[in-house]
């Protein structure tokens, strides 16, 4: 039976959150937000049960390279399944998703106008969210990554601020160009995947485990795929949905956006283009090296001048979404671990960080930080929580940008010919220009004397937004403070993955 | 003397180019409608020359444009009926002033 | 050792922080202030006895046959990176972490109980004794760790700390803009610590401090001969690693924060900014001291650095308005004074020279009285800016009648920092000199310069604030003692200061565990304080009572006063650097780039397609007949295509 796979049942309760949510009206606010809490909350509790479970398995001895895994046929004459299985990182990435699903339903507690419908859109790109990151059938995948894909328009284009048309088909069409690519290089995979009169599959461990395609194939799918789930990791020079996307859409929206959509560009990274793919990968590293080196820089010099609060986080994020990028390009464990350790810092701060800028934007109108000042004196207790996002922004022992941000320096590291050491070092260097766009925004944005003598009224964080910021706060923390088991977990799910790679390489 | 198919398939072929031409000149549509007449008509008279030269032992032809007249009349009470109500309406059978549901 | 004391020691200032930072606003201010002053008087406590349980207890974990050795109390995983290289957490006890604790843990709570009476009337007390707490914490981890990534860790956290104090006077643009300086500049710094750590790490497979100094020829083996640009790879790890001190310590040309970041309450810069954060580059120097004993380009590097610095400093301090200013840029001269001492010792015997390490201990007894007398000059300088309500000496003058308590402690202060005999400055000096003659004379002869300089400064100050000429603003006003919750360390501070000479510091702390009986080297001696008393005398003729003369040296060479005044420029050429070239140019042309380029590509995409297809659609134009014509043609050319490939 279907249902007695646990991980069905991430993709099940958004299914069951939207047929509750299609039988309230849109006026009935707290059945909706019953609805919602009562669904994000068994997420959250599904996947922290999936994650203990997990461990406890591989305590025990579990050492299969995905668990939980499970395979029914969904369309026979393309040999396509839907398939399930978690490692590790996919764990991880669910209970990333499921916090940051929880910490966006509180975040957007007074949506308005039509709330409805926008948690069903909400939930609907969670359940793609959830179901790419439990799918090892590169179609089922795709599927689900379309179904997050398609919400984000709506999302933006309705409830979102200032050119919210313009973004959100941009975003759109951008990504949608890259999916484009991602289906051709996901096809020649398939059709590349079985050996000379063998049944092609879709199945990502099958795929692996028989290493069929041919190299010179294997340099082209690599940049089709590489590029396809690039763009949505927003990697320079496809990277300009994100400024204007993200200042666009509405608080929930960026968080989820940021938080969790962008990381599934990372994860495809990894899973599909260097998993299936490692010869290639072997070979043609160096081209998005440079190209994910010069998003680091760039992403973070742009944000340097910009003045629209989510601007500036929208350029940060094209910076440490690079680093995401460039230290899985590195190939070794130690900076892949780095990787997806800042996939998880980078979700949770960033989500944080939208999270904090609609609670400002909700109360001054503005995102312009130069018509902002002194508002740590306003609102204490949202500027606090701002300063904790930029310490861990900046890379703050303590939080979990720093020990993100060290692993992937170390691990970048160990490859000692001179290309990549001048691209770690020029990647290190984000680490100043980090501190300065998040000092410049802290300075302008809370210290120093009220800007506005209006916004001497404005109120503090309500209970809801504190509960939603005191979520991501908890997590980021602790991932600052016990960074090692998240390091260790990881660190063996990408066992069978570094050995693709040095098999590729002879 | 004999009759080739030709001294039968050339009128018909006449009249057809009549029809076209009179369809795209024409901006009436009741000359519209007499043109596009004219077409079905020749093809009509084809399926007959054809069942006649080719096939002359059956009646497939014969019967297909039987059929082909009979729905021609009422496709052609159906566009009159048409006509006619635009006219009360707007006053005028041009095509170029018929462009309502355009916009 | 059981480890109960050494974790407590870490963790009481960090639950400090979390209490009185989670719990303060619910806090009343006397609550927070005496909760924070016990806190920090408890760690205190243990600091003092897990220090002298290292010294003194003879345990052989700590001294064998009179060899002071290192000792790991606990080292726990936090982070494995690869199989071999772990960051642990760890507390390492030896000679200088030992040290470090006393002298942190003294001047932290003498802090904790001065800011009782000097901020209490400030808003935000609660979180001015967390973030000191915090603080407190960071900086005991830095010294006690027992590998170089927890070190960088704890040193961030020191950073940030010191930028959170800094800013603690959120609203005034002046200490925000401070705060930020001394966090990037310091951070630009550490991105050079980090680089080093990554090259060494990278060579060792080991980020441990007892791994790397216990066998220094092997990290040397251990990179292969590897050179860049011509230096090996060691030299480049070690520069960069001492970058990280540069920043931190305020060395040239990272020195620039340092003087602004006296925008912060003064007994943070008493705590941070004099006593314990900026001897942290020392202390990293000392730390790594026997890696960069292989390493002679790295020595000579730190020798020039800190020999330029030393003076630059000294001679900008003479020319400073403001009290703190003067008392930083001193801070910044001695600090300077430490790094020339450490860079010429040697690790092993030379010729000629009775103890090769001397400039080692120099340098560590140099740290600890500085701390003291530097604190209290701070605190002297607090008492004062309490009184007077302003930050330059020309508010002041004749005060020694109304502030007698704050005139004593600040006379002693100043003659400790000018090497009198028998203050405990005059000691530390003395053996920094030696060392400094022992290795070249050019060293010992700048440096005592220095030391010239160090006196005449000080006691400008000094009497510009308590004799020159009675400001008239005292009738309306009238200046007096501080309470005794500020007098109290100062007196305390003052005492330390006159005796903290005569601790046999050489038989605790030398860089091998070795015992050194410290004896005064005549000649220096003699010399160093012949120097200091003419410059002290100058000094007095020059500003004892209110004369001209002042006026007369300072117009004999304007420029060069205004030069000197304005810091050789410094601030306005990194000023011109950051905003005209960073700001101005490559990030505004990048988001230019951005905005014009790629955004722009993309944009035209969408455009080239709206342009094609508004070209097109004219032919749907919902006109049967002009479908009819085209049908038609496409009829006849089909048929003709037919036709053709038929014959």
């Amino acid at each position: 039976m279907i249902f007695d796979n646990l991980l069905i049942w991430f993709v099940v309760i958004p299914v069951l959150m939207m047929a509750g949510l299609g039988l309230c009206r849109n006026s009935s606010m707290n059945a909706i937000r019953a609805v919602m809490v009562v669904g994000s909350t068994l997420l959250l509790a599904l996947a922290v049960w999936l994650c203990v479970d997990f461990l406890c398995l591989r305590h025990n001895g579990a050492d299969a390279e995905m668990l939980y895994t499970g395979s029914w046929m969904w369309y026979a004459p393309l040999n396509i399944h839907l398939a399930v299985g978690v490692d590790g990182i996919s764990v991880l990435m669910l209970m990333l998703s499921a916090i940051i699903v929880f910490a966006g339903t509180f975040a957007s507690w007074k949506i308005n106008p039509l709330p409805k419908n926008f948690f069903l859109w909400f939930t609907l790109l969670s359940t793609g969210v959830f179901g790419f990151f439990i799918s090892i059938d590169m179609f089922t995948m795709f599927m689900f990554y379309e179904v997050a894909l398609i919400p984000m328009y709506l999302l933006i284009g309705f409830w979102g601020t200032g050119r919210k048309e313009y973004s959100a088909m941009k975003l759109t069409l951008m990504l949608m160009g890259g999916s484009a690519f991602l289906m051709l290089g996901l096809l020649g995979i398939f059709w590349h995947s079985a050996p000379e009169g063998g049944v092609p599959t879709w199945n990502i461990l099958e795929i692996a485990r028989q290493a069929q395609i041919d190299p010179s194939w294997q340099r082209l799918l690599f940049c089709f795929t590489f590029v396809g789930f690039g763009v949505l990791g927003a990697m320079f020079p496809f990277h300009t949905w994100s400024p204007d996307g993200h200042a666009c859409a509405p608080t929930a929206v960026s968080m989820l956006h940021a938080g969790v959509l962008m990381k599934l560009g990372g994860y495809g990274c990894f899973r599909i283009a260097i998993y299936l793919l490692p010869q290639a990968a072997n070979e043609l590293a160096w081209i998005f090296i440079i190209l994910t080196g010069i998003s680091i820089v760039y992403g973070a010099f742009s944000a340097c001048v910009q003045t629209d609060l989510k601007y500036i986080n929208a350029y940060s994020s094209v910076s440490h979404c690079g680093m995401v990028l460039f230290a899985l390009l590195m190939l070794n464990t130690t900076a892949m671990t780095g990787a997806i350790m800042q996939m998880l810092s980078h979700g949770l701060m960033t989500a944080l960080f939208f999270a904090l800028i609609g609670m400002i934007y909700g109360r001054t109108h503005t995102r312009d930080i130069r018509q902002m000042g002194g508002l740590m004196k306003i609102m204490p207790y949202l500027g606090v929580c701002y300063m904790i996002a930029g310490f861990a922004s900046l890379g703050l022992p303590g939080l979990s940008g720093f020990v993100a941000e060290m692993t992937i320096f170390v691990g970048s590291f160990q490859d000692a010919d001179t290309f990549h050491r001048i691209f770690v070092i020029l990647a290190c260097s984000a680490i100043v220009t980090t501190a300065v766009y998040i000092l410049r925004v802290v300075g302008k944005l809370l210290l120093g004397p009220v800007y506005d003598d209006h916004h001497l009224t404005l109120t503090d964080a309500n209970w809801f937004e504190r509960f939603s910021t005191v979520t991501l706060i908890v997590c980021i923390a602790g991932i600052g403070c016990f960074p090692n088991w998240i390091s260790e977990t990881i660190q063996h799910s990408f066992a069978p993955i570094i050995a693709a790679i040095q098999g590729g390489a002879f | 003397m004999d009759l080739s198919i030709l001294w039968y398939l050339v009128p018909s072929v006449i009249m057809f180019v009549c029809g076209v031409y009179g369809f795209i000149t024409r901006k009436n549509m009741v000359a519209i409608l007499i043109s596009l007449e004219l077409m079905l008509n020749s093809a009509d008279l084809n399926f007959v020359i054809f069942n006649r030269f080719l096939f002359p032992g059956s009646m497939e032809g014969m019967v297909f444009t039987l059929f082909a007249i009979a729905i021609a009349a009422a496709e052609t009470a159906l566009a009159i009926a048409i006509i006619i109500n635009i006219y009360r309406s707007i006053g005028s059978t041009e095509v170029t002033e018929t462009n309502k549901l355009k916009h | 050792m059981d480890i109960t004391l050494p974790i407590l020691i870490l963790a009481l200032p960090i639950a400090m922080f979390l209490i009185l930072g989670i719990g303060g606003v619910k806090m009343s201010r006397k609550v927070a202030g005496v909760l924070g002053i016990l806190g920090m008087g408890t760690t205190a406590t243990l600091a003092y006895i897990v220090a002298f349980t290292y010294f003194f207890s003879g345990n052989p974990d700590f001294i064998i046959d009179g060899v002071r050795l290192q000792y790991q109390v606990f080292d726990v995983t936090w982070l494995a990176f690869t199989q071999k290289l772990i960051v642990n957490i760890g507390f390492l006890l030896d000679p200088i972490s030992a040290m470090m604790l006393v002298v942190i843990t003294t001047i932290s709570f003498l802090v904790h109980l001065y800011s009782w009476g000097y901020m209490e009337h400030e808003p935000g007390f609660q979180r001015y004794y967390a973030f000191l707490s915090l603080f407190s914490f960071s900086m005991l981890g830095l010294v006690v760790a027992t590998n170089i990534f927890q070190m960088y860790i704890f040193w961030e956290l020191v950073g940030v700390s010191s930028y959170l104090l800094i800013g603690f006077f959120y609203k005034l643009p002046s200490a925000v803009s401070a705060s930020k300086k001394a966090f990037i500049v310091t951070r630009f710094a550490d991105l050079g610590f980090l680089i080093g750590i990554l090259i060494l790490s990278y060579y060792t497979d080991t980020f441990n401090f007892i791994n790397l100094t216990s066998n220094p020829e092997a990290v040397l083996t251990s990179t292969g001969g590897a050179t860049f640009m011509g230096a090996s790879v060691l030299t480049w790890a070690m520069v960069l690693i001492f970058t990280g001190g540069m920043g931190k310590s305020a060395m040239m040309p990272l020195h620039i924060w340092l003087p602004d970041a006296m925008e912060g309450p003064t007994p943070v810069s008493a705590l941070i900014h004099a006593a314990t954060m900026v001897v942290a580059g020392v202390y990293l120097v000392a730390r790594m001291f026997p890696v960069y004993c292989v390493v002679d380009a790295a020595m000579t590097f730190i020798c020039v650095v800190g020999a330029i610095t030393a003076f630059y400093a000294a001679v900008v301090a003479c020319a400073q308005i403001d009290i703190k200013r003067v008392l930083a840029f001193s801070t910044i001269s001695q600090i300077a004074f430490m790094m020339v001492s450490l860079g010429v010792a040697y690790d092993r015997p030379i010729e000629g020279v009775h103890y090769a390490g001397l400039g080692y201990m120099a340098g560590m007894f140099h740290l600890f009285t500085h701390a003291m007398f530097k604190a209290l000059l701070f605190l002297g300088a607090g008492a004062l800016i309490h009184a007077v309500h302003s930050n330059n000496y020309t508010a002041m003058g004749g005060l020694r009648k109304y502030m007698p308590i704050t005139h004593w402690t600040f006379l002693i202060g100043c003659l400790a920092i000018a090497g009198i005999w028998p203050f405990s400055g005059f000691f530390s000096k003395d053996e920094m000199l030696a060392a400094m003659f022992a290795r070249h004379w050019f060293w010992g002869a700048w440096m005592t310069m220095v030391a010239g300089l160090t006196a005449f400064y000080m006691f400008r100050l000094y009497y510009l604030i308590f004799w020159w000429e009675e400001n008239p603003h005292y009738k309306e006003h009238k200046p007096h003692d501080a309470p005794w919750q500020m007098s109290l360390p100062l007196i305390f501070l003052a005492l330390v200061s006159c005796v903290a000479g005569f601790i046999p510091f050489g038989e605790l702390v030398t860089w091998d565990g070795v015992p050194y009986h410290i004896h005064i080297e005549l000649p220096v001696a003699a010399t160093s304080l012949s120097v200091a008393v003419i410059a002290i005398l100058l000094a007095t003729k020059m500003y004892r009572v209110k004369n001209d003369l002042p006026t007369k040296v300072k117009n004999f060479w304007p420029t060069l006063w205004e030069a000197a005044h304005r810091r050789f420029y410094w601030d306005e050429i990194y000023q011109f650097v950051v905003h005209k070239i960073i700001f101005g140019i490559i990030c505004r042309s990048i988001a230019w780039f951005d905005r014009h380029v790629i955004d722009a590509t993309m944009d035209g995409m969408a455009k080239v397609t709206n342009v094609a297809s508004n070209s097109i659609k004219g032919m749907q134009s919902g006109n049967v007949q002009a479908y009819v014509i085209w049908f038609f043609l496409g009829a006849v050319a089909l048929a003709g295509i037919t036709w053709l490939c038929l014959v």
